[in-house]
């Protein structure tokens, strides 16, 4: 597997990071060395074995159905750069 | 979303009948639908958080650090809505996955503060199940059963919401429904008509009020339906679909299927084709449009969520949720039925809510079965359909209903007067046996009195007795004048036999 410029770019801005062009072309030649790399792994036989999903061996935490949070709408907005009535204010977006 | 999941094979299960083609211009079409139905579970607090999952708070008010993917929180799940999602997958008579994952489905937008929804993709919570449904009724009152599949039931974490008519460059993010716990139901693309789709979301929706695991809802938000509709020549191939996002009604999904199946006819007998697309429905114009977002918005790039393990428990567990699951609509019915004697057609009605159901039922604990269905749909129901109200606020209870029926059993009121007691009960309240004696509504069962009016009507009418004497059927008006004469209080049966006997008429 390899990606091209196209590609670089697409992702990145999926993620919405800006990316330069010069970057997005030393960021293909990188990306492909780093997959080129993973792809050694495929030289394992790995058929019959179940993907894993975590390497802790235990069981996931379970949380009581209760109510023990929230309640501070001024403390969750506190860092947003524009805020009114303890909403979050984001440049408009309207499909 | 099912649409990105790998390619399974599509089978169809239903057989093309002719009563649900929609006529175009170069023949009959038929619609195929299949149904996302996101349900708000019913919990105290969010999927991953110990925020509040309460409806109308102040902005941002029901949110925790981990709502607000603040940096560094981690998610632990909330054991009530995994015990709700299996409850749910029971009901729907599914496959329970005791082994099953969490992914992050990626995409951005300013109401998922962590960029992705953690959702479940490969391995759902619940798998396969079946709906049994009824359609109808049409207009000779039958119902129609069919079987709808289900293919998976999942948890995911529900997104904020955005305002956007406050300012005029900028949106308002509320957090409050961020991480509210929805179950996922998708269903197989088994529906054929918008009828169809209205009866399978109203059937699941009263299922899970049953169940309690989603109010319902709908103005609230708890429960939407994405909406998969295509078009094909009868019993042909399965046509391209477009995908109606968010739909918030039972009566705009039905509107939006219709608009959208003859939108697609007109394109395809226009010689077009359909292109693959997610829409929206717009209610005040009643259609659908495009939605014109950018094609890469598709593009989730699921992978399992690093901070949740595989969810797991054993099958005690799920049988012991099996066990204390609530007697179901499909059976109550069949048990309303079977051992009260009710028609299907009374009896579909009754358990088509879970409070009227249980209304109902209260009203014929140690009654006639029959009796108390008449009472609960033609008068409480029509009522309440009259007033605009729910049976959650009728002002007569199951109890008033019950003395009503008592009083007409043992003879204490007539039928008629128990229908003016029921509207004052409706109207002022209070005891019925209490109203009976205070307002003097007894039936006169005493022949002497009974007599008397008789005798009076009679020798009032002269003519109408001649009359009466050719033509037996005048005895009804004679019966009439008696029952007025006594302000509706004479037993009728005892009044119809004096009139007979004293006019020497019979039958």
């Amino acid at each position: 597997m390899s990606v091209d410029l196209q590609t670089v770019k697409r992702v990145a801005h999926l993620a919405r990071i800006a990316v330069t062009e010069d970057d997005a072309a030393r960021m293909t030649g990188e990306l492909n060395a780093i997959l080129g790399f993973v792809e050694q792994l495929d030289e394992v036989d790995v058929s019959g074995v179940e993907p894993m999903t975590s390497v802790t061996p235990m069981k996931m935490r379970e949380r009581q159905d209760e109510v023990t949070d929230g309640e501070k709408a001024a403390d969750i907005v506190a860092n947003a750069p524009a805020t009114d009535a303890n909403f979050f204010l984001v440049p408009k977006v309207v499909e | 979303m099912s649409k990105s999941l790998p390619a399974m094979t599509i089978q169809d299960v239903r057989t093309p009948d002719p009563k649900r083609f929609i006529p175009g211009a170069t023949g009959d079409w038929e619609v195929v639908i299949g149904m996302e139905v996101h349900a708000q579970v019913s919990s105290n607090a969010k999927l991953f958080s110990g925020a509040s999952t309460g409806f109308g708070a102040e902005p941002n008010a029901h949110v925790s650090l981990v709502d607000a993917a603040m940096p560094g929180m981690l998610p632990v799940i909330n054991e009530e809505c995994v015990r709700q999602a299996i409850r749910t997958g029971l009901g729907l008579k599914a496959e329970i996955n005791r082994r099953s994952v969490f992914d992050r489905k990626n995409y951005f937008y300013p109401d998922l503060p962590q960029g992705y929804q953690i959702s479940q993709y490969k391995q759902p919570i619940v798998g396969e199940g079946k709906v049994s449904v009824s359609v109808g009724p049409d207009r000779e009152g039958r119902f129609e059963e069919i079987e709808i599949g289900i293919e998976r039931l999942h948890l995911e974490q529900d997104a904020g919401k955005s305002v956007h008519d406050q300012h005029p460059t900028m949106s308002y993010v509320d957090l409050n429904r961020s991480g509210v716990a929805l179950m996922e139901i998708v269903s197989k693309p088994d529906l054929r008509s918008s009828d169809e789709a209205k009866a399978y979301l109203t059937k699941l929706r009263t299922i899970m009020r049953y169940l309690g695991t989603c109010d319902g809802n709908m103005d609230e938000g708890s429960l939407r339906a994405d909406v998969n509709v295509s078009v094909r020549k009868p019993g042909g191939e399965f046509g391209t679909r477009c995908e109606i996002k968010n739909v918030n009604s039972i009566r705009f999904v039905g509107q939006a299927i219709e608009f959208e199946a003859r939108r697609q006819i007109g394109v395809l007998e226009d010689g077009g084709a359909i292109v693959q697309e997610t829409r929206l429905f717009d209610p005040s114009k009643g259609e659908t449009r495009s939605m014109r977002t950018k094609e890469e918005a598709h593009d989730y790039r699921y992978f399992p969520d690093p901070d949740l393990l595989p969810l797991e428990f054993d099958q005690a567990y799920v049988d012991a949720l099996g066990r204390d699951l609530p007697e179901l609509p499909d059976d109550k019915r069949g048990r309303l039925i079977d051992s009260l004697g009710l028609s299907a057609y009374d009896a579909s009605i009754l358990v088509s809510d879970k409070a009227i159901a249980d209304y109902f039922e209260k009203v014929a604990a140690g009654r006639d079965g029959k009796l108390a269905a008449n009472w609960v749909i033609n008068d409480l129901l029509g009522a309440l359909n009259k007033a605009g109200r729910d049976i959650e606020d009728a002002p007569v209870s199951p109890d008033q209903i019950g003395a009503i029926i008592d009083l007409i059993r043992e003879g204490t009121i007539s039928g008629k007067i128990a229908k003016d007691l029921f509207e004052i009960v409706w109207n002022e309240g209070g005891d019925p046996r209490e109203l009976v004696e205070s307002r003097g509504l007894k039936q006169v069962t005493d022949t002497g009195a009974i007599e008397k009016a008789v005798d009076e009507v009679i020798a009032a009418n002269p003519d109408k007795v001649e009359q009466a004497k050719a033509k037996p059927s005048m005895a009804g008006w004679f019966v009439g004048q008696v029952m007025k004469a006594t302000g509706g209080k004479a037993n009728p049966q005892a009044v119809n036999d004096l009139v007979k006997q004293k006019l020497g008429v019979e039958g």
